[in-house]
């Protein structure tokens, strides 16, 4: 048996599905589209699964969420649904329960926080509610665990019994003659639901549901009609109607005894979002976070993870016990210097990662995130971001991997797609050892080098910002900045912990297993001979590894960067594995002779930019498989990041070498000049305009 | 006048919303439609968006679409 669980965003939803489901939820993707999808079997009850359902405001074609959710309502029928309602914003949340009751399915309404309204004095009438809309009406508090048992325990009559309750009539006069009337050339359970789809000329239902094309035109004069009564257009008549009716129903059922005084949430948003204390506070909470997760807490845990749990304890004891064992050598370092290397690589950036969820999920649950997009909404949306970018953008300059993670918390896809995209070009805690190195060998450790470098991430992110939103790919409306802003509450511990070890679990299986095959591979290339002898690959013996032919094969690809020698080319792959091996490989390869004989001045400034911006290490990368939830997506940002890197490493390269080092004008630079005009055409240019009447694609 | 020009600390009723698409069905699904209250609370510090109270809860909208929001 299924039970459908549907309600707004923030009425509680997320608190009532881990309430009723425990810790056997599972949670993976709707198939074909990113929009995550949870179930779990109901606590005692292994027969039942409850689904949880994206939080949507309404069944409308326009958003992905809304999309996947009817369509799972109409197609997979669950046995019956139960539609939380958030007691304190009740009108709105009603708004949803009047669509999902024409669907013609057991329901059951489920109000949550009736805690909260005791406590400000509101009473809801549940029995003429009842009444009115024709179906089961019971209040809980999914937070505190009231009433959510009895809840599941009566959807799952309604469920067993097929109960579908009376339909309450929303409309009247006219509107709901023609609704009638469109109704009548219907038949099956769920004809009002598709009559209303019909007269709202969604046309994605009759597509999805193998309706009868004609219909279109049939109803068309009957939506004409009603139009010109009401000189409006039909979406707009259904959904006043809807309202109106509403309206009406919590006038004769909802009572509040106490006159609302201004509540404590009011009193900290005048402040936290105060014209002039907006700003300084934001940058106060940010700075804690970043303070605490990135420089200080985060990083000691993931260096000591990476150097004394996986760089001694776990080698060690693996040593002994190999040698104990008498295990061949080659077996010997395949699981010591292979998989918990790998491993570790992995793990050395859980408690990082686990840290940065929990200050994540804490200004998720306060209700302070939609307050950062409130804010920063303004100056990011300027080049196709949206004001949620920035916390990933800010987090990746720690470490792309939970940088990527953090896009997460930005609800429309297109926006999220970018983030991800672009979030990994701020130079990360690894990469600052690249810039380290090649300013203090090649430019006397100016520090104007790594300030430009950041100025140079920020721009790349910008200009690709603004031309990427330009392009097919991520053309159309930004999504529609209609955000509600949650009142502000404490965060629970419960509520933030499920998030953080949910969350963590993905990274961990997910991207785990690509990061680790990946580094075994790496490995295995770094420390064996053609002739599969084993060489220490952090001597410089690996000048004789597989690797190093790779390196060799690979070079030309480099020349036009200004390094085309096996050793430029090694160690731009040896990067991919983890960034800070940009730096230190060069430097093993490079032996007695110094780093400064392997390239020139602007070769090296052109094997940084070429690191910077090149896709991340095999860790981001995974994260990126993982979180754009396609492969097509992971493949074009993958590749944009790619070919960016190289585009860019190039151009300063050729150019600079011409205009700094006296270099005559080739066809290298002509190239370059060339593409430069490129990216200039594809950042000003006239961007793609999707037709009009396009829905989100699905 | 529409909702854009409203001053902060105001109330108004909606009387009609113009466009068309999802930004206007998105609008009208939160609750803004025809013949609502809406008090306008502030501004964000950056000049844009505006945060409104309607229904009893804030909803937060940009200033360009505030502007296909008809008032009185």
């Amino acid at each position: 048996m299924i039970i459908g669980l549907a309600g707004n965003p923030n009425s509680g939803k997320t608190t009532l599905f881990n309430d009723l489901t425990g810790s056997s939820q599972y949670t993976g993707n709707w198939p074909g589209v990113t929009v995550e999808k949870k179930d779990g079997k109901l606590k005692g009850h292994p027969d039942v699964t409850i689904q949880d359902l994206p939080g949507i405001y309404s069944l409308s074609p326009y958003t992905l969420e809304e999309v996947v959710s009817r369509q799972y309502l109409v197609h997979e029928q669950p046995d019956a649904i139960i539609n939380i309602v958030d007691g304190t914003n009740i009108e709105r949340n009603l708004y949803l329960t009047t669509q999902l009751l024409e669907l013609g399915l057991p329901t059951l309404i489920a109000i949550n926080m009736v805690d909260v309204l005791e406590k400000t004095g509101v009473t809801i009438d549940t029995k003429k509610l009842e009444k009115e809309l024709g179906c089961k009406v019971m209040t809980i508090s999914a937070l505190k665990g009231k009433g959510t048992k009895e809840a599941a325990k009566e959807a799952i009559r309604l469920a067993k019994a097929h109960e579908v309750g009376k339909r309450p009539e929303i409309f009247s006069g006219d509107l709901l003659k023609a609704i009638q009337e469109i109704e009548g050339k219907l038949d099956g359970d769920m004809k009002r639901w598709f009559a209303i789809k019909l007269f709202e000329r969604d046309n994605k239902i009759i597509q999805d549901n193998n309706l009868n094309p004609d219909l279109k035109t049939v109803v068309e004069p009957i939506i004409n009609k009603i139009e010109d009564e009401e000189d409006d257009d039909a979406e707009s008549i259904i959904t006043s109607a809807r309202y109106e009716y509403i309206t009406n129903l919590t006038r004769q059922c909802v009572v509040a005894s106490k006159k609302q005084t201004k509540s404590l949430s009011d009193k900290i948003d005048s402040i936290v979002t105060n014209r002039y204390l907006a700003l300084p506070i934001f940058a106060i909470i940010i700075f804690i976070m970043y303070y605490i997760s990135v420089t200080t807490v985060g990083t000691w845990m993931t260096d000591w993870t990476n150097d004394v749990l996986f760089g001694e304890i776990v080698p060690n004891a693996l040593t002994a016990l190999c040698s104990t064992l008498g295990v061949a050598d080659w077996m010997q370092h395949l699981l010591i210097d292979g998989v918990v290397g790998g491993v570790g690589t992995v793990l050395g950036f859980v408690p990082q990662i686990l840290l940065i969820f929990v200050f994540l999920s804490i200004l998720e649950d306060t209700g302070y995130m939609a307050r950062i997009a409130f804010i920063m909404d303004r100056l990011f949306r300027k080049f196709g971001l949206s004001g949620k970018s920035f916390i990933p953008i800010l987090i990746g300059s720690g470490c792309g991997v939970p940088g990527i993670m953090a896009a997460r918390t930005i609800e429309d896809e297109a926006d999220r797609r970018m983030t991800i995209m672009l979030c990994t070009f701020i130079p990360c805690a690894a990469k600052t050892e690249i810039i380290a190195m090649i300013s203090s060998v090649f430019f006397h450790g100016s520090a104007w080098i790594a300030t430009s470098m950041y100025f140079l991430s920020l721009a790349v992110i910008v200009l690709s910002g603004i031309a990427l939103k330009k392009t097919r790919f991520f053309a159309g409306e930004s999504a529609p900045f209609v955000m509600e802003l949650p009142a502000y509450h404490l965060p629970q511990a419960k509520t933030v912990l499920m998030r953080v070890l949910e969350r963590g679990k993905h990274f961990i299986v997910k991207a785990g297993t690509i990061i680790f095959a990946v580094s075994v591979i790496t490995w295995f290339l770094m420390s064996y001979t053609p002739t599969l002898q084993y060489i220490d690959p952090e001597s410089a013996a690996v000048s004789k590894s597989i690797l190093r032919y790779i390196g060799e094969f690979i070079a030309p690809i480099f020349a036009p960067l200004g390094f085309g020698n096996w050793e430029g080319g090694v160690s731009v792959l040896i990067a991919l594995s983890a960034k800070e091996l940009a730096a230190s490989t060069v430097v093993v390869l490079a032996g007695k002779a110094g780093v400064a004989t392997l390239f020139t001045t602007m070769g090296a400034f052109s094997y940084m930019i070429l690191n910077l911006f090149n896709p991340p290490c095999i860790a981001a990368m995974g994260t990126i498989w993982r979180e754009m939830g396609s492969r097509f997506w992971a493949i074009f940002a993958i590749s944009y990041q790619l070919v960016l890197g190289y585009v860019l490493s190039f151009i300063t390269y050729q150019l600079g070498s011409f205009l700094f080092y006296g270099a005559s004008l080739g066809i290298g630079q002509i190239v370059a000049i060339g593409l430069v005009l490129g990216i200039i055409y594809m950042v000003v240019r006239p961007g793609y305009r999707e037709p009009v009447g396009e829905l989100v694609n699905a | 006048m529409t909702l854009r020009e409203v001053p902060i600390g105001s109330s108004v009723t909606i009387k009609k919303l113009n466009g068309t698409g999802a930004t206007k069905r998105r609008i009208m699904d939160m609750g803004l439609v025809k013949g609502v209250e809406v008090f306008v609370r502030k501004v964000a510090p950056l000049g844009d968006p505006i945060e409104l109270t309607v229904r009893g809860y804030e909803l937060s909208i940009r200033k360009a679409d505030a502007e296909l929001i008809d008032v009185e």
